[in-house]
């Protein structure tokens, strides 16, 4: 075994690292914000010259890693800026997709997406669906020679931004079955395709996209007819490992902040850092973060693995993650006294991300009765 | 010991309730049910329903025009309230300045304030923390300085919560400098409109300006509006704490968030069957009700322990720990029963705004945004980390 990160790995943290440490600090990142942009275009058009996009996909699919370890790396740096940039919806749920399923034609997408060139989308959660995977009502229905859609997504990531959308629809099957879902490439500026952008909590953006008898070619399928549910259970673990690494840099930001204001903040004519009481907690704290950090690493340690044993490291790690994230969420909030609650203050924009990472890919409970599931199967 | 409500105090719930169903405009009960934003107006339409019915001020004497009600009353018109989606009550005239001018204010300043704080003529504000001063309270630095028949007031208060709405704070200041940080502060009541006051919104982390900053640059107060004795004010700042600690147990808002989580979990479908269903969910909806129907006994034991019109004393501090942890719970659990509906932030929708939700049920806009403020809970009122060197000192004798 061994917990270091490869050379080129470090590398390309430590360049990333630096790279937001000096171009997206919590000013500027409020001023974005308060922009009303859902993202920094240039930020992205820079992540993509510095190869952060590439990290995310094979050499096979024109990147230069792909791994558990790439993403890892990645998602940790964006999560400690608290980054509102589409690389999750667009490079590694969509664009993990199109490398799976796609075929030549469909895959030079991914050459844009590694260039910043372009932003993608991944429209399948549904009203109803809650965390459920299978759960498909949209439907696409065979009519000559084209397949109309018909249906509503929601809570789509960067729907709004996306030029592309990967959509899923069921050609057959009943409504929550594993078999019978497709995937089709949907370009957002098509007829019958209507979209309501919204800013989430955390300010990120999300979308509801209604299909309304949108006419589409066969050539436009993903992979084969009703059969992109593994699919998207390999690209959803992907992403769930990407936002759980969020998450571990989000933690981390949260711990230095509060840690610093610990030894900042005198009350009682000391630093609040003196109290014991304060300090066994903060103590917790840095227990916990990296009990989280290991559940991300085995995760991404285990992205390869046969579907059981990577599944069942989805559930449990993002369960941990939820349960984590809560814990330093809380407590840094506690620690810090109303300061801590002020929008102008960094550690609420963080705890914010945090929490919400919770309600992506499956929460907390939802991820602790899959992960029984999976362990008696 | 007998669990068993009179027949008075049956008809009491019974009169409450009738009168709720009756006055309290659904207009604003749906505000308050979907968590929505109340403003200024709603806060004082339904305390002016409130003070026609003689019910605004539950605890004070009826000579000043309250309700003089027992514990069990006011828990009895507290769960009623909550139950109805009747708005919180400003509690900084109500509860906290009015028990200090009881016992401590002049008859002058009951009869110039109290009738106000019931007409709504005047909205209090509570002006104790500072930048450098919050749980260490007594190291404030706004000072308070004798000029003739004023105090010229120089300084700066925090976290002032509704302040933007406020025509009047009451604030602790610095009268001497060089005793006992505890002994040198007054407790001075001052009018907003006058000249040097200056009010700054602070936007918490739901979005909302719901506290303030107040600057105090040279403004002069009568010495008429000082509360007893110059230098006393630390002892009466304490006698309002406590005060301000049992209405923060909340029972009644837990009540009321319990009845929706339960509402809620019964109809969110979550893998094939409802929430409530789910068997980790169910338990931890279980496990807090079964704290807050223990938590409600805590509340009236204590309650009806201290003396009659007076607050109880350390174990207050006992109430406040684990009535906002309660009420924290109940909050996360609302957010997590919204499930991906809690991700979209709906300022318009918030803010009482008449659009239809587009992004799923009624009840999730509000989740996160008070999952977020409710935080505060365990902060203010004496964070809960002082309240247990309280319970440790005063109970325990540690
Ligand atoms: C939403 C909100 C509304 C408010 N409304 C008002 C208002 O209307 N009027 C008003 O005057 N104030 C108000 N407050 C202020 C509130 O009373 C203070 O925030 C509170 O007293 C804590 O002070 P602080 O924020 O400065 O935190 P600090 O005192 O700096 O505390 C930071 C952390 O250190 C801990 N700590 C401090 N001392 C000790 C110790 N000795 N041992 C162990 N732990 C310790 C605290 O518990 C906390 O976790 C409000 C606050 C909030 C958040």
């Amino acid at each position: 075994m061994d917990f270091n990160l490869t050379e080129e790995r470090a590398m390309l943290r430590d360049m990333l690292q630096r790279f937001l440490g000096e171009r997206y600090d919590h000013d500027a990142r409020r001023k974005l914000i308060a922009s009303g942009a859902a993202y920094d275009t240039d930020i992205l058009t820079e992540l993509a010259k510095l190869g952060i996009l590439g990290a995310m996909f094979s050499e096979d699919d024109g990147g230069f890693g792909g791994t558990g370890f790439d993403l890892l790396v990645v998602f940790e740096e964006l999560g400690r800026a608290g980054t509102i940039e589409p690389v999750v919806g667009s490079a590694v749920l969509a664009g993990g997709l199109l490398a799976e399923l796609g075929n030549a034609s469909q895959k030079t997408l991914i050459d844009e997406v590694i260039g910043g060139a372009t932003v993608l989308a991944l429209a399948h959660g549904e009203p109803q669906s809650r965390y459920d995977l299978s759960h498909v009502h949209t439907t696409a229905q065979a009519d000559g020679s084209q397949i109309v859609l018909n249906g509503t997504k929601t809570h789509v990531i960067n729907g709004a931004q996306a030029e592309t959308l990967v959509v899923s629809a069921r050609e057959n099957g009943t409504k929550d079955d594993e078999l019978g879902i497709s995937l089709f490439l949907v370009p957002f500026a098509f007829e019958g395709v209507t979209c309501i952008d919204h800013r989430n909590v955390d300010d990120t953006s999300g979308a509801r996209i209604v299909f309304d008898n949108v006419r589409l070619a066969e050539s436009d399928r993903l992979g084969k007819a009703g059969n992109a549910f593994a699919a998207l259970e390999t690209a959803t673990a992907r992403a769930t490992l990407a936002v759980c690494a969020e998450a571990v840099g989000a933690m981390e930001a949260a711990k230095a902040l509060t840690v610093q204001y610990l030894k900042e903040r005198k009350q009682f004519g000391v630093p609040i850092g003196k109290f014991q009481a304060l300090q066994h907690r903060m103590v917790d704290v840095l227990i916990e973060i990296e009990q989280a950090r290991s559940a991300v690493v085995n995760l991404a340690g285990n992205l390869e693995a046969e579907r059981n044993i990577r599944e069942r490291h989805v559930s449990a790690t993002k369960n941990l993650i939820g349960r984590v994230g809560a814990l330093v969420a809380e407590e840094s909030i506690q620690m810090h006294g109303g300061i801590g609650m002020t929008d102008e203050y960094a550690l609420s924009h963080l705890v914010r991300r945090l929490t919400m990472i919770d309600h992506l890919f499956g929460d907390v409970d939802h991820h602790l009765e899959r992960f029984i599931t999976l362990s008696a199967a | 010991m007998d669990l068993s409500y009179t027949q008075e105090q049956q008809e009491f719930r019974k009169e409450v309730r009738e009168f709720l169903a009756e006055n309290l405009p659904s207009r604003i009960s749906e505000k308050v049910r979907l968590g929505k934003r109340l403003v200024k107006s709603d806060t004082q339409e339904w305390s002016a329903m409130l003070n026609a019915r003689g019910w605004l001020a539950a605890n004070w004497p009826k000579q000043y025009g309250g309700a003089e009600w027992d514990a069990v009353q006011r828990q009895i018109f507290e769960e009623e309230t909550c139950l109805a989606h009747a708005p919180r009550l400003v509690p900084f005239g109500l509860t906290m300045l009015a028990p200090v001018l009881l016992a401590f204010g002049t008859e002058e300043q009951r009869q110039r304030f109290l009738p106000r704080i019931l007409s709504g003529a005047d909205w209090w504000c509570q002006g104790y923390s500072e930048p450098g001063a919050g749980s260490d309270l007594a190291a404030l630095k706004t000072t308070a300085v004798p000029d003739g028949d004023h105090y010229v007031v120089n300084g700066q208060k925090t976290w002032t919560t509704l302040g933007q709405h406020a025509n009047w704070i009451f604030c602790l200041v610095r009268t001497s400098a060089d005793v006992k940080k505890q002994s040198g502060i007054s407790f001075l009541l001052i009018d907003m409109e006058t000249p040097g006051v200056t009010v700054r919104p602070i936007v918490l982390i739901d979005g909302q300006a719901e506290v303030n900053e107040v600057f105090f640059d040279n403004v002069r107060v009568p010495v008429e509006n000082l509360v007893g004795e110059q230098d006393k004010g630390w002892t009466y700042a304490k006698y309002l704490l406590t005060h301000e600690r049992t209405s923060i147990a909340g029972v009644g808002f837990s009540d009321a968030a319990l009845a929706t989580l339960k509402h809620v979990a019964a109809h969110t479908m979550a893998g094939g069957s409802p929430l409530d269903r789910n068997p980790h969910f169910a338990a931890r909806m279980a496990q807090v009700e079964i704290d807050l129907m223990a938590m409600r006994t805590t509340n009236l034991r204590v309650v009806s322990a201290a003396a009659k019109g007076q607050a109880p004393g350390a174990e207050s501090s006992m109430l406040k720990i684990k009535g906002t942890i309660l009420r924290q719970e109940l909050t996360s659990l609302l957010r997590r029963a919204a499930g991906p509906d809690a991700m979209p932030y709906l300022p318009e929708f918030l803010e009482g705004g008449d659009n239809t939700d587009p992004f799923g049920p009624e009840h999730a806009p509000s989740a996160a945004p008070t999952y977020f403020n409710m935080r505060k809970l365990s902060i203010f009122g004496g964070a809960n980390e002082i309240q247990r060197t309280i319970i440790a000192k005063a109970i325990l004798e540690l």
